[in-house]
């Protein structure tokens, strides 16, 4: 039954995709798929070192100090930052009292609501907050930047580039695709998917923050800088993961040399292992 | 079950003569993995898989319990407890990255463990009963890994259930009641994310029951072996403990180095980044494509993109997606060959190298591409031999092709010679 029906069933597959193969070779030649301005004019990050990276990687505290900075001057007008609480910026260097600043003088204020009278208020933030929530009222949809880094293919490099990546829109891109021409209240960016965003350009020149450790505020700089904390938001573990993982394939290392061993051992007398 | 010369239990304490008369377990684990169980002894490398596989199941379930525990399984906060569990949680990260990798870790030595099956054919008689329930345990695997990608309601988690439980709309007729009868909604939500939870704990247990029946009929013809001939004497065997424990232990260490280094180094590599994007019903991925141990067969459900005669396109995919598994269910009738061991079969090991492996591969690289050219007609080609090697070339091989000499048994493979083969050709000399 089975060497009869078998080849039936194969045979009803097989000629099935040849039909979908026939068609589909049919309409690719009769009307070729056409280029598109993202196809071609779509950049890939750029390429860009970090301190993390790598399986050695740590992070740079004094860079993520500054990165909270530009994130806190600039991004944090429309971005929020749910996953991370005040407390959570120790780990980043600062004191406690320090953290306990950041967290009273924060813009935003924590809402609160009095179940007993039906008032809603404000109240200073304390450590253990996180970060308030940010309403935005603009164009365009500002996504939460906790995750923003794993949310996207080589994260820390994509946000870097797209912060640098701003630029009037290639005079051969509007010839080869006019219909193309970026719309009113968007911005080109080779970087970000489909080249135009809702976002202005948020760190525009330099000096746009003052860096307390003296380093030069450049464009540049501030987009590493701020990348970087972003890459600690979205693993803050991240120091603790590769030391662990250093750890563990020491350890692993050893217990397999010996089951090596021991296996020889064991096999000594018989052929054929 | 098992040889006549296999060992036997012998309780050496009161305790252990006490436990053996009122529950052999001790007796019980020393005939099945123990020195109670005579084993080929020419056993290569691929023979470890079926233990690693054990051990993902058992890692699986540990971590995957401990994450219970700290997980919800609600629409509204399922994504941020996830992220809870990754950053307030003590070694929430370790766990909940082990058992991501864990996933991937447990299909490539399932993988494995099947293509050892398929190039050494241990699903002919009288194994086919083993081969059956893998195949069974296959599909859970599938079924559980496919629920738990769902959990952390992410981008691609949410599309991803959309995207395969609209397969059943595909279904003539009851296709679209089913479809909302499954989720409890039009779309997934709240009620698929529950079920999923329940069923994603569920159905790891029902592995190991199936895997324990696995084992027991593994049991009763005793292990396949790299020649394909079959245990003839006690020379041709060894006992399981040490030989194998050993050989089994150090390839854990191998496996668990290698597991290891993705977890800590690398533990997102073989994840979608779409999927730390908050589930979003209103913003479709640009891609949507499932975990990597799906795409070859998320390759051949694409492939089929013109309704065939009166079979709609998306119904003969869906078809076409499960019969590439179900097909297995039939091998051991369509591979009619009597020699097992592809060492010892010229036309079928050609078949096995230039074409089943570079179809796999080029449907699994086609199912994580998106769907356009070339990628659609490459993954059609490709299907199109999936069916055609193990439903018209595989019977037709076995049935033209002179397989080459097999040694007389297991020893002669091993040593280069076997006494009894000398004995049995003189039988005036016993």
């Amino acid at each position: 039954m089975v060497r009869l029906f078998g080849p039936l069933v194969g045979l009803f597959f097989a000629v099935a995709l040849l039909w979908s193969f026939g068609n589909g070779a049919y309409s690719a030649i009769s009307e070729p798929a056409g280029p598109t301005a993202e196809h071609e004019f779509h950049l890939h990050p750029k390429d860009v070192k970090f301190a993390s990276d790598g399986a050695l990687g740590k992070f740079d505290k004094q860079q993520l100090q500054r990165g909270f900075q530009v994130y806190k001057e600039v991004c944090s007008a429309c971005h929020s930052m749910k996953h991370i609480a005040f407390r959570d910026l120790a780990q980043l260097g600062y004191s406690e009292a320090e953290v306990k600043a950041i967290a009273k003088q924060w813009g935003t204020k924590q809402p609160t609501f009095d179940a007993k009278s039906g008032e809603r208020a404000e109240r200073d933030n304390i450590a253990s907050d996180y970060i308030p929530a940010v309403y935005y009222a603009g164009q365009g949809v500002p996504p939460d930047l906790s995750l923003i880094t794993k949310a996207r293919h080589d994260g820390g490099a994509y946000v870097y580039s797209l912060l640098t990546g701003y630029q009037e829109q290639p005079a051969e891109l509007l010839k080869k695709f006019p219909d193309s021409k970026t719309p009113d209240g968007l911005y080109y960016n080779p970087y970000f998917a489909n080249l135009n965003l809702a976002m202005p350009q948020p760190i525009a020149s330099d000096d746009q923050v003052t860096y307390s450790d003296g380093t030069k505020a450049t464009v540049d700089q501030m987009a590493k800088d701020v990348s970087a904390f972003l890459i600690w938001t979205a693993e803050p573990s991240m120091d603790k993961r590769k030391q662990t993982g250093w750890a563990v394939l020491g350890f692993l290392l050893a217990a397999t040399v010996l089951a090596y061993l021991a296996k020889k051992n064991v096999w000594a007398d018989k052929k054929g292992a | 079950m098992s040889f006549a010369w296999a060992k036997e239990y012998k309780p050496a304490t009161g305790l252990t003569q006490w436990l053996d008369e009122k529950l052999p377990l001790p007796r019980f684990v020393y005939n099945a993995v123990g020195a109670g169980y005579p084993v080929p002894r020419n056993l290569n490398y691929m023979w470890n898989f079926g233990v690693l596989a054990g051990f993902c199941l058992m890692l699986q379930i540990v971590t995957g319990v401990i994450l219970a525990m700290h997980y919800a399984p609600n629409a509204l906060v399922a994504f941020d407890s996830t992220e809870h569990i990754m950053r307030d949680v003590n070694w929430g990260w370790m766990l909940r990255y082990a058992h991501a990798n864990g996933a991937s870790a447990f299909f490539v030595v399932v993988y494995l463990h099947i293509f050892r099956g398929f190039f050494y054919s241990s699903y002919k008689a009288p194994r086919e009963m083993i081969w059956l329930l893998g195949v069974v345990i296959f599909l859970l695997m599938m079924a559980t890994a496919f629920m738990g990608y769902v959990l952390p309601w992410g981008q691609m988690s949410f599309w991803g259930a959309k995207v395969i439980t609209g397969l059943f709309g595909a279904i003539p007729v009851v296709g679209e009641p089913l479809q909302v009868w499954l989720l409890g909604g039009y779309a997934p939500d709240n009620a698929a994310l529950n079920r999923f939870f329940s069923l994603h704990f569920l159905l790891p247990f029902v592995i190991a029951g199936v895997i324990i029946l696995h084992i027991w009929a593994l049991h009763i013809p005793g292990s396949s072996n790299p020649t394909g001939v079959e245990v003839k004497a006690e020379s041709d065997t060894v006992p399981f403990h040490p030989y194998y424990t050993a050989k089994d232990g150090f390839g854990l260490g191998v496996f668990l180095l290698l597991y290891c280094a993705f977890l800590f180094f690398a533990p997102n590599a073989l994840g979608h980044p779409d999927n730390y994007i908050p589930a979003n019903p209103l913003s479709t991925p640009a891609h949507i494509v499932p975990e990597w141990y799906f795409w070859p067969f998320y390759a051949i459900l694409r492939a089929f993109t013109y309704d065939f005669f009166f079979i709609p396109a998306k119904l003969m995919g869906v078809l076409a997606m499960f019969g590439a598994i179900l097909v297995w269910f039939f091998l051991p009738w369509l591979d009619t060959s009597p020699v097992r061991s592809g060492h010892y079969r010229p036309l079928f090991r050609k078949f096995f190298w230039f074409g089943l492996i570079p179809t796999m591969a080029v449907l699994f690289y086609c199912g994580g591409a998106p769907a356009a050219e070339p990628y659609v007609m490459l993954s059609q080609l490709a299907s199109l031999y999936y069916f055609a090697h193990f439903l018209i070339i595989l019977p037709l091989v076995s049935s033209i092709e002179k397989p080459e000499p097999l040694p007389f048994s297991i020893t002669e493979s091993v040593l280069g010679k076997d006494e009894s083969a000398v004995l049995n050709a003189t039988p005036a000399a016993a």
